[in-house]
This record gives C-alpha cells, structure tokens and sequence, in this order.
C-alpha cells in the first residue's frame, strides 16, 4: 500500500511547550485516516503545520513522496493538500456559487488576467454546479454565505476544499457544532468520498470517527501513543486513561 | 441595465458641461467638472486596493504626485534642452508623457508595495502614509525642480492634430483618458482577477487555501492603483500647467479616502460620485466660509453613521432596498 502522506519526526514547541513532541504518521492512499486526542492534545496545531500556516521546528512531511516540509501553504495546495477550517472561514459576502467559482478558478489557473470575463469563464462555472449539484447545497447556490446556517457552512467548507482537487484531504473537526442529522448528513457525504480522495479527519465525535475511519491515530500531549482499527483503539487500556483521565470526551 | 443607464447620464453630464457652462456664463463649472474627472480617476485606482482589495493605503497621493512631476520634469528638460541625466530627452508630448507618467508610479508602486504589504492592520496603513510622506519631503528638497514651489508648464502637453492651448480641448482629453480609465476599471473589477481580488479582502486565509498566494496578488492590485493615480496625476499637471509637492501631501491622500469612502467603498461608480460630491462642497462651502471643512467633516459624519455604502448606498435604500 503506498502512502499519500509520511510525517516523520515533526516537532514544534512554543515556548517550553512541546505542542507536537516527535510526531510519526502515515496516511495510506485511498483511506481516511482519524486523528483523535483530548482537547489540548496538538491536533490543531499539527493540521496547521501539514497545510503550512504554521512552520515545524523539526522533521519532515512528505505528501506523495514529495517533501513539502518547507513549501508555502499555497505551494501545498497545488500539489494536492485540500483543507477546511475548524472554524468555518469562507468569503461571507459572495454566494455558495461564487465561493465554489472561485475556488474551482483558483485551481484552474489565470488568476492574473485582468481582460477577461469571469462569469463567461463556462469551464469554471460548470465545473462549480457539477460541485454543487448533488450536494446539500444545490438549492441553495445563490444564497449568501452570510446567510447560510452553521451546518450548511460545513457542507459549503468540504465542497471548497475538494475544489481544488486535492489527493489529500486534511479535514479540521468537520463535525464540530453540528447537530444530529446533520453530523449524520457530513458522515454520510465522507462515505460518500471514501476511496476517491484520502483524509486525514481531526475530530470529537467519536461516534463519526468510528463510523468512518479505516484507521485512527490517538494523539496526548503532542505525542502519538497509538495507531489502530477502531477495535484496537476501544479496547486499548492507554486510550481510556488519556480520555478518562483528563476528561469525559 | 441601471449601470449602463447611470454610465450614460454621467457621459452625457460631462461631455455637455462645457456648452453648459458656456451657456450660464460660469466658466468656473468647466474647471470644477475637469477637476472632478480627474479626482474620479485617482480615487477610482483607490478604490481598486481600498474597496475591492481591502488594503487601507494611506499613501495614495504620492502616485498621484509622481505621475503629475513626470510631465513636470519631462517638460522641464525639453524646454531647457538638456538631457535627464544626460540620457533621456524631455517632452512636452502627451502620448509620451503619460505613458511615462503611468510608469513611473507604477514603478513606485511596486516598491512601496512590496515593502508594505508583508504587513497589514494599523502597520500597513503606518507605513504607506510614511512613505508618502518621504516622497513629499524628496520632491520638497529637490531645488532642481523647484523645490516647495513646484513647477510652472506653460503650455499644456501637445497632442498631434488637437490645439491643446484651447481650455475646452484640454478638457475634452481629460474627458476620453477619463472614459478609457473607467473602461478598463470595469473590466478588471469583472475579471478573473478581480475576484481573487474581492476574495482577499473577505478572507486572505482562505484564498491561500484555495493555492492563491496573496501577497502577489496584493502588489499587482498596488502597482495598478499607483499606474491609475498616475495617470490621473500626469492629467492634473497639464491642467493646472504646475504641479508642486502639495499634490502629494498626507491631506491629499485622506481627501482621496474620504471620496472613495464618502461615494461608496468598493463600487464601480462610487469614486465619480464621490469625488464629485467632495468637490462640489469644497466649491460651494468655501465660497460660503473658509471653514468649509467643518460643514464637510459634518456631512462625512452623517455619510459614515447613517448610510451603509456611500452616496450609491443611499440611492439603493432610497429606492426601496433594491441590491
């Protein structure tokens, strides 16, 4: 089985904090890959360093044999690294169609051309209604961002981040503040991407991960002390310790 | 539709305001709708990086500045015949002239911006009002060209077939150069690149999620606001026939904020309104009181708390709430 990302050693301190403390982890090709680990673990701050916004003291991160430890954020996203937000973070003013316009545009290429027409750019808008159509959004592909409730939001995150046709997909508590039929709703749209696109899926909700992940990876204090089927990962004695121990999760 | 129409009127509203103005005896409203055209023009460019890209420059006047000294110094040079820096011949040929002009704030431009733009916030807006500032206090210190006073163009640049000595004639170059700008205005703001641009001012983080790298972005959206003063600049010298450093004062920079903010921030038309409704008052409220920035302040005031979007704003909520 071959590998789409390989972090190996990836170590970040911030100040006498070891946020990330010799991080080692693979994420096959084709699988979703769960990151869980009580608040506090270092998840957000090791998703932050795969997509770039922040930079590792130490160690590398491959993304399809490619070292990109060192590439810009925007370098990663060309080469195939997608990711959405915790905390959703769209353009608020413009449609659900012209976020996913532009994101779709953003990859195709000719961000600089000031001559042309953007809305007669026919590739770049059939590819967004392709997006959209078949997604929770469709009917809703004219109404402002702004306006969009917090789950259809999430939904509008995912649709972006595969937009940029990413081989990985990084996804950062995709379920977060979702209520019941909606988190149903996002775990049954992964499934739906399961095999075409790989994830490496951060995420509280223990009920999604299990549901979803081929393997999972249990991060405590910056470190990875596990990695397992969703079997292994319940019956493991250090997993419950980590959980029970500092908090009911 | 309704912006073709309000693109239209405000043609029509131009083109005729010579024979207006000829027609009421007040050859003071042909000076005012030049000055107006050209204002539009700086505060349109802008508008391009305030409005649509999001980035408080503080700073814009010096482009405006540097485009207007270029015809200055061109000019100059070809009356007293000597080579700048024994190398470049002056000229007194507006085809020449602002080319050279749009170049040279282009120029300027791109090196402020690329030193300010790693920056953003409070510092951004800091640092291009103090670079401006430099610009004004070189052009303050160069005795060459002189100095605090600027210099006196006789004539205003020639145009091959046109009698540029002819005030109405001027003014009609204003007026096409103006038209031209606007043009290209709304094809950049409708383009590819005037959505990434758009897209940066609502959320820079998730434009360089989406593999957009912003800061190249943000400097070429520079560079064309300052090629954009500019142009209008190298416009206001022939006009005036002088520029001198106050056209590149910090003053001349928050006048050019207040007319993109007062007409409406990041709309196509809301430069030309607002340049217009700014000098209008400046016109009107000056011959009235020397205080006149008091009644302007006052108006800004109730522009900024009681209208969402300018002068276009409050014409839409006047309309009923149409988008």
């Amino acid at each position: 089985m071959t590998e789409i990302l390989r972090i190996e050693g990836l170590q970040k301190r911030f100040g006498g904090l070891v946020a990330t403390d010799n991080v080692t982890l693979d994420v096959h090709t084709g699988e979703i890959h769960a990151l869980i680990g009580p608040n506090g673990a270092g998840k957000s701050t090791l998703i932050n360093q795969l997509c770039g916004e922040l930079r590792q003291d130490d160690g590398m991160i491959h993304l399809a044999g490619r070292d990109i430890s060192h590439m810009a954020a925007p370098d990663r996203v060309d080469l195939g690294l997608g990711r959405t937000f915790q905390v959703t973070s769209l353009l608020e003013e413009f449609t659900v169609r012209e976020n996913v316009g532009l994101a779709v545009q953003a990859r195709d290429g000719g961000n600089f051309r000031v001559f042309d027409n953007v809305a007669g750019r026919k590739s770049v808008w059939e590819e967004t209604a392709h997006l959209l159509s078949g997604s929770l959004l469709d009917d809703r592909r004219d109404a402002r961002v702004a306006d969009l409730s917090h789950g259809e939001k999430k939904q509008l995150e995912l649709i972006m981040a595969l937009a940029t046709q990413p081989r990985l997909l990084l996804l950062d508590e995709p379920m977060a503040g979702l209520g019941h039929v909606e988190t149903g709703q996002m775990i049954e749209t992964l499934r739906g991407l399961h095999g075409e696109v790989s994830m490496l899926l951060v995420e509280h909700d223990m009920e999604a991960v299990f549901a979803l992940a081929d393997r999972i990876s249990v991060l405590v204090y910056g470190q990875i002390i596990m990695t397992g089927t969703a079997d292994e990962v319940r019956g493991d004695p250090r997993v419950r310790e980590a959980y029970l121990g500092t908090e009911d999760a | 539709m309704r912006k073709l129409i309000l693109a239209v009127v405000l043609l029509a509203i131009f083109a005729l305001m010579p024979l207006a103005a000829d027609l009421l005896g007040q050859n003071a409203l042909q000076t005012l709708s030049a000055r107006i055209l050209i204002y539009a023009m700086a505060a349109a460019s802008l508008n391009l990086i305030l409005g649509y890209g999001g980035m408080v420059s503080f700073g814009h006047a010096a482009y405006f500045g540097v485009g207007a000294y270029v015809v200055g110094i061109l000019y100059s040079h070809w009356m007293s015949e000597v080579p700048i820096f024994g190398l470049f011949p002056g000229s007194n040929q507006l085809l020449i002239t602002l080319p050279a002009a749009m170049l040279l704030s282009g120029f300027a431009a791109l090196v402020i911006g690329a030193l300010s733009l790693r920056t953003g916030g409070i510092q951004f807006i800091m640092i291009t009002l103090a670079f401006a500032q430099m610009i004004f206090f070189l052009f303050v210190s160069l005795t060459a060209y002189g100095g605090e006073d600027g210099i006196i163009i006789r004539r205003s640049n020639e145009v091959p077939g046109l009698n540029m000595r002819d005030k109405t004639t001027v003014y009609y170059v204003i007026l096409v150069v103006a038209v031209l700008y606007f043009a290209w205005m709304w094809r950049v703001v409708n383009s590819s690149f005037g959505q990434v641009l758009k897209g940066i001012r609502q959320n820079e983080r998730r434009m360089e999620a989406m593999g957009i790298a912003t800061f190249r972005y943000k400097l070429y959206a520079f560079v064309l606001a300052g090629m954009g003063a500019g142009l209008a600049g190298a416009l206001m010298a022939n006009f005036l026939r002088f520029t001198s450093p106050d056209m590149m004062h910090w003053t001349k920079s928050g006048e050019l904020i207040i007319m993109v903010i007062l007409g409406g921030l990041g709309t196509f038309f809301g430069p030309i309104l607002g340049a217009a409704a700014f000098l209008i008052l400046e016109f009107y409220l000056a011959d009235w009181t020397e205080h006149w920035q008091l009644g302007l302040g006052i108006i800004l005031l109730f522009v900024v708390l009681f209208t969402k979007g300018g002068i276009l704003g409050m014409i839409d909520r006047l309309r009923g709430g149409r988008q």
